[in-house]
């Protein structure tokens, strides 16, 4: 059993999806997704703590060895993501019980889990293989999944958010395979590993320089890197509440993490940042990012669209971490990774309590709402401290850390730069708790409670980690700073 | 078994309030601060309750750590938190007792974890904890001012919450400092100012975050704002507890700072002259704290000089002040608050006479008065002569005499102006009772607690950060002192039919002050107007300027932030992917 880990993590809820299309019971879905989902993130923890252990795993698929088998590869770092988007699976699927129940027709509840199961797969499935053009299955299939998953958002908006960000995942879906097919055709080969000993001798070549690229940008699209972010806010803004919960709390960290398999395992650190200036590159994007998207943020009058611009700037200071090209930066990026991934996922559960309740997120309708839901506001206020970086919250170790390695690298502009940023973060979230607290309720509004338990008990799970982690550091740090360290230690 | 934070018990206390019956709730006010009070002197010299619950050590990557830096203390003790825990233990049982006839429970609630929180700053052995419990006390402090639940304390309750949140802030960024540069968050040791150096930001953070609870300028406002708009047993507790445990962590984290001379002085005769401006009664006492305060802070300064033992004179004044204080000026709120509860008035003009139907509140408050003019053989002579001797030791001519000039100014606002307005001058046509007989009870107590410390301060020098040899009761610091109040106390009635005519809304006593001092009102007032206009306008000019463009840059109708068409991305990335692969191709 233990060392079928590795398939049983990506098999578990890609056989309980079609499972699920033949039951169509609500209930019953809703039961399976959440069992396999608990079940993913039990299997990812073990797998994780195998891997810091002992060494790498890995899983030969049907016993066909490596470079033309396929096979799964668990090391430090995608164990990690592993953990994050099993762990937001598993806070996801209770919630969405009474969430889907109220925003979705009947009929459709069914194929939702079905939807989400597929896309879970997807997303486990793109960060435990070890062979490139795996990656860009399961890349589609948890694209498609999340298509359909964002279309089915209440608001008519949501079909066009849906639309559009098809056309987009699907030009970066092609990137990404084109980029792959290039490697292919110089190589032969399709496992990353051997990819990676094949890449060394062919570091001059401009196929693999095009290869880069393409792979680059249409995951950069998938990532929603600054100026690829358009389709990001309205898919998160118009979803049904789970799905932006989950979508935002694992879809982005996932692409980044393909992203970093790339560029530091298969093309090698040399040929990224010293073939080429992927640094500074990096690094201009995620300031424009971090910078224009928190202000654009600011200005918005729908709390999940603000939060989705939030997000964005959040990838901004990911990629400013891995922009440095040090093992600290590297650490900073994966820590936000990870505190990023709580803390938007609390902010967007908080968010579908209201919507639960209110029916919108529009600043002006969730006016005095903090004295009706006072437990679903103040898990909103304490993510949103964490999202501006104030301790002891998770977001602050990470902020903390982003300002070391930039002084560490001695550009301190770009250390005040991220301290300046996140008071930007204070205004924004400052506006949905003026809103909440300080304003009247609208007139026609009548008496609400609070968001059910089934919801609101997941959504403290969330905002208990952003204060654990807050305070309680040395895990995630560890973790991150192996990750970080075995990827520069590859190469170097 | 010392292990249990002191503040705890009353934290505790004041989280089950609300879910006992009558009898339950009455022994929980009456008995967690005796438990607490007991407990206080469980806890002996040292550290008794180390958790290793925060690892700063990942701020530091590679940094050689002494081991357990990181521990927050949560009790240690020593003679200075033992003085503090002291007073806030008893002033919470006198505030309870007197609260009892209180009908909001939340009011009592807010209060004792308000009251367990200044206890455990008191206790608190590292700059974290301080910070936690500073936190949970303008919590509970803002919770006690709302419940008064009238239109003005919830506005009152937003201003000092903002405040204090600013403070709070202020104070995170400084400790923030204050870990990076020493690598620890020991708090207690030596002088702030002397660990960071006075050109690192963290020694001028802390001081502002703590003074800013002190009630020093530029933030005195909040006080005599917020104060008089609770309800009246509400102010009895916030009198005590914000501005005595600034005191406390002035006196630990910053003795001997000289600034703090200077704005003990300001808060002296701020305090001053607003309360001889002022007609609420309650609003001239909320005055008078901040210039009480200002003893104790400028007594805190005064501990800078070469000689050990004038710095302990002084350190041991501020320390016995702001015990003294708490009760004298509780009493004073209690009197204040019993007619306010009886009569449902607070404005000087409305009140009088009352002395002939309440002769207990009357006396009791009188008694308080006296205290605070440190009048002989009341609890005040005996702790405020300490700071003015310690200026006067070592011959700083000019704060000797500003410290004499402004007791007469505290008889005259606070010692003369409060019970005469009151309880005296005109019959009002008031006739209310006395209060109920636990009003009474904690009146009486306090008031002989300012006698008994007068006349037999042993005691209370006992107890203190050091050991005392200072004599208050000398032939020459007597007479002084008579001499200074019995002037004031003439310059008062023979001027009153002056003031009887001139008796409108605001202000009384005499005609050189009030001229004076309304003098130095206009002038601050004007000025700080202009200022105000000069600086907001052109900071409102530029922020209006500065949106408008961000507006255009960000705003829901710009570029960046519109829905784009979706053939506009698909150019957008084609243009980014070409213009990579001619740059990586050419």
């Amino acid at each position: 059993m233990g060392e079928h880990l590795p398939i049983l993590q990506v098999i578990l809820p890609l056989i309980a999806a079609p499972v699920c299309l033949l039951v169509r019971h609500a209930a019953t879905c809703w039961l399976i997704a959440t069992l396999v989902s608990w079940f993913c993130l039990a299997i990812a923890i073990l797998l994780l703590l195998q891997v810091l252990d002992g060494g790498a795993i890995r899983y030969q698929l049907g016993n066909w060895v490596a470079p033309w088998g396929i096979e799964y590869v668990v090391d430090r770092l995608n164990g990690f993501i592993l953990v994050i988007v099993a762990a937001i699976g598993a806070v996801v699927a209770p919630y969405a019980l009474r969430s889907v129940e109220s925003e979705l027709p009947e009929r459709q509840i069914g194929l939702f889990y079905v939807m989400y199961l597929l896309c879970l797969a997807g997303l486990l499935g793109i960060t435990i293989t070890g062979d490139a053009f795996n990656v860009f299955v399961f890349l589609e299939i948890s694209s498609l999944s999340s298509y359909a998953l964002i279309s089915m958002g209440r608001h008519r908006k949501a079909l066009h958010a849906a639309y559009q960000y098809l056309v987009m995942g699907t030009i970066g879906a092609t990137f990404f395979l084109i980029g792959v097919g290039l490697l292919y055709m110089m190589t032969g080969t399709l496992n990353m590993a051997d990819l990676a000993e094949q890449l060394k001798p062919l570091a001059g070549s401009r196929i693999v320089h095009a290869a880069f690229g393409f792979i680059v940008v249409g995951m950069g699209l998938k990532l929603a890197v600054f100026p690829l972010h358009l389709w990001l806010p309205n898919a998160y803004a118009h979803a049904p509440s789970a799905v932006s919960v989950f979508l935002a709390g694992t879809a982005t960290k996932v692409s980044l993490y393909v992203v970093l398999r790339f560029i530091f395992t298969v093309f090698g650190f040399e040929f990224s940042f010293v073939g080429q200036p992927l640094g500074p590159a990096l690094l201009v994007l995620a300031v424009a990012g971090i910078v224009v998207c928190s202000l654009v943020a600011i200005y918005q009058d729908n709390v999940k669209r603000l939060l989705a611009w939030s997000s964005v700037a959040q990838i901004g200071y990911m990629l400013l971490g891995l922009s440095f090209a040090t093992t600290l930066g590297l650490q900073a990026g994966l820590l936000h990774i990870f505190n990023h991934a709580i803390i938007k996922a609390g902010l967007f559960l908080a968010m579908g309590c209201v919507f639960l309740r209110l029916g919108s997120c529009r600043l002006d309708a969730i006016a005095g709402v903090g004295r009706q839901m006072p437990w679903t506001m103040m898990g909103f206020l304490l993510c949103g401290l964490s999202l501006i970086g104030v301790p002891p919250t998770a977001g602050f170790v990470s902020k903390w850390y982003l300002v070391l390695a930039a002084l560490e690298k001695g550009w301190w502009p770009v250390a005040a730069l991220i301290v300046l940023t996140s008071l930007l973060a204070v205004v924004y979230v400052w506006k949905v708790v003026e809103a909440a607290w300080f304003r009247d309720p609208p007139g026609t509004a009548g008496r609400i409670g609070e968001a059910p338990l089934v919801m609101l008990v997941p959504l403290w799970i969330a905002v208990g980690a952003n204060l654990w982690f807050g305070l309680e550091t040395s895990g995630n740090v560890d973790v991150a700073k192996a990750a970080a360290a075995a990827l520069m230690g590859a190469v170097q | 078994m010392n292990s249990l934070p002191p503040g705890l018990i009353l934290i505790a206390a004041g989280l089950l309030l609300p879910f006992g019956g009558p009898r339950l709730r009455q022994g929980l006010i009456l008995g967690a601060p005796l438990l607490a009070l007991w407990w206080v002197w469980q806890i002996p010299d040292g550290v008794h309750l180390k958790l290793h619950l925060l690892d700063l050590a990942w701020m530091f990557p590679g940094a050689d750590l002494k081991p357990g830096a990181f521990d927050l203390e949560l009790v240690r003790g020593d003679r200075l938190a033992r003085l503090f825990g002291t007073v806030f233990a008893v002033m919470a049982f006198a505030g309870g007792l007197f609260a009892l006839p209180q009908k909001r429970t939340t009011e009592l609630s807010a209060a004792y974890c308000y009251a367990g929180a200044a206890l455990g700053v008191a206790f608190a052995g590292d700059i974290i904890s301080v910070f936690i419990f500073w936190e949970i006390m303008a919590i509970g402090s803002t919770l006690v001012i709302w419940s008064a639940a009238t239109k003005g304390a919830r506005a009152a309750g937003l201003r000092y919450a903002a405040i204090h949140l600013l403070g709070g802030v202020i104070l995170m960024a400084g400790i923030a400092d204050y870990i990076v540069a020493t690598q620890s968050i020991a708090f207690g040791g030596d002088a702030i100012q002397n660990i960071l150096g006075f050109d690192r930001p963290g020694t001028w953070l802390i001081l502002i975050g703590f003074l800013i609870n002190a009630g020093a300028p530029p933030f005195s406002a909040w006080l005599p704002d917020a104060y008089p708009e609770t309800s009246w047993s509400g102010m009895v507790f916030l009198s005590a507890f914000t501005t005595k445990t600034a005191v406390f962590v002035l006196i630990r984290g910053f003795p001997g700072m000289e600034l703090l001379i200077w704005v003990g002085l300001y808060m002296i005769f701020y305090g001053i002259i607003y309360a001889l401006l002022e007609n609420d009664m309650r609003r001239i006492l909320a005055y008078s704290i901040v210039n009480q305060v200002g003893f104790m802070v400028c007594g805190i300064g005064l501990a800078g000089s070469a000689d050990p033992e004038f710095n302990r004179l002084a350190l041991n004044g501020a320390a016995s002040h702001a015990f003294t204080h708490i009760i004298y000026k509780a009493l004073l709120l209690m009197s204040a608050g019993s007619v306010l509860y009886m009569t449902g008035k607070r404005k000087c003009t409305d009140l009088g006479g009352l002395f002939r139907t309440m002769p207990l509140t009357m006396i009791c408050g009188t008694i308080g008065a006296l205290s605070i003019s440190s009048f002989p053989f009341t609890s005040g002579f005996i702790s405020k002569s300490m700071i003015s001797s310690s200026a006067a030791e070592q011959h700083m001519l000019w704060v000797w005499l500003a410290l004499m000039a402004a007791s007469a100014g505290v008889f005259l606002h606070a010692g003369i102006k409060f019970p005469w307005f009151v309880f005296f001058q005109k019959d009002s046509g008031l006739r209310p009772p006395e209060p109920p007989r636990t009003m009474r009870g904690a009146m009486v107590l306090f008031a002989f607690l300012c006698i008994f410390l007068g006349v037999w301060p042993d005691p209370l020098y006992a107890i203190l950060p050091y050991p005392v040899s200072y004599v208050p009761y000398t032939a020459e610091h007597v007479v002084t002192m008579f001499q200074l109040l019995l002037f004031s106390g003439l310059a008062f009635f023979l001027l009153l039919p002056l003031m009887k005519r001139t008796l409108t809304i605001s202000l009384d006593v005499d005609w050189f002050y009030r001229k004076f001092g309304t003098a130095v009102a206009r002038e601050f007032g004007l000025q700080g107007e202009k200022l105000q206009i000069g600086v907001f306008g052109l900071v409102g000019r530029f922020l209006e300027r500065g949106h408008s463009r961000m507006l255009r840059v960000a705003g829901p109708q710009s570029r960046m932030a519109r829905t784009w068409q979706t053939a506009g991305m698909v150019g957008l990335i084609l243009i980014l992917m070409a213009v990579y692969l001619v740059l990586a191709l050419a």
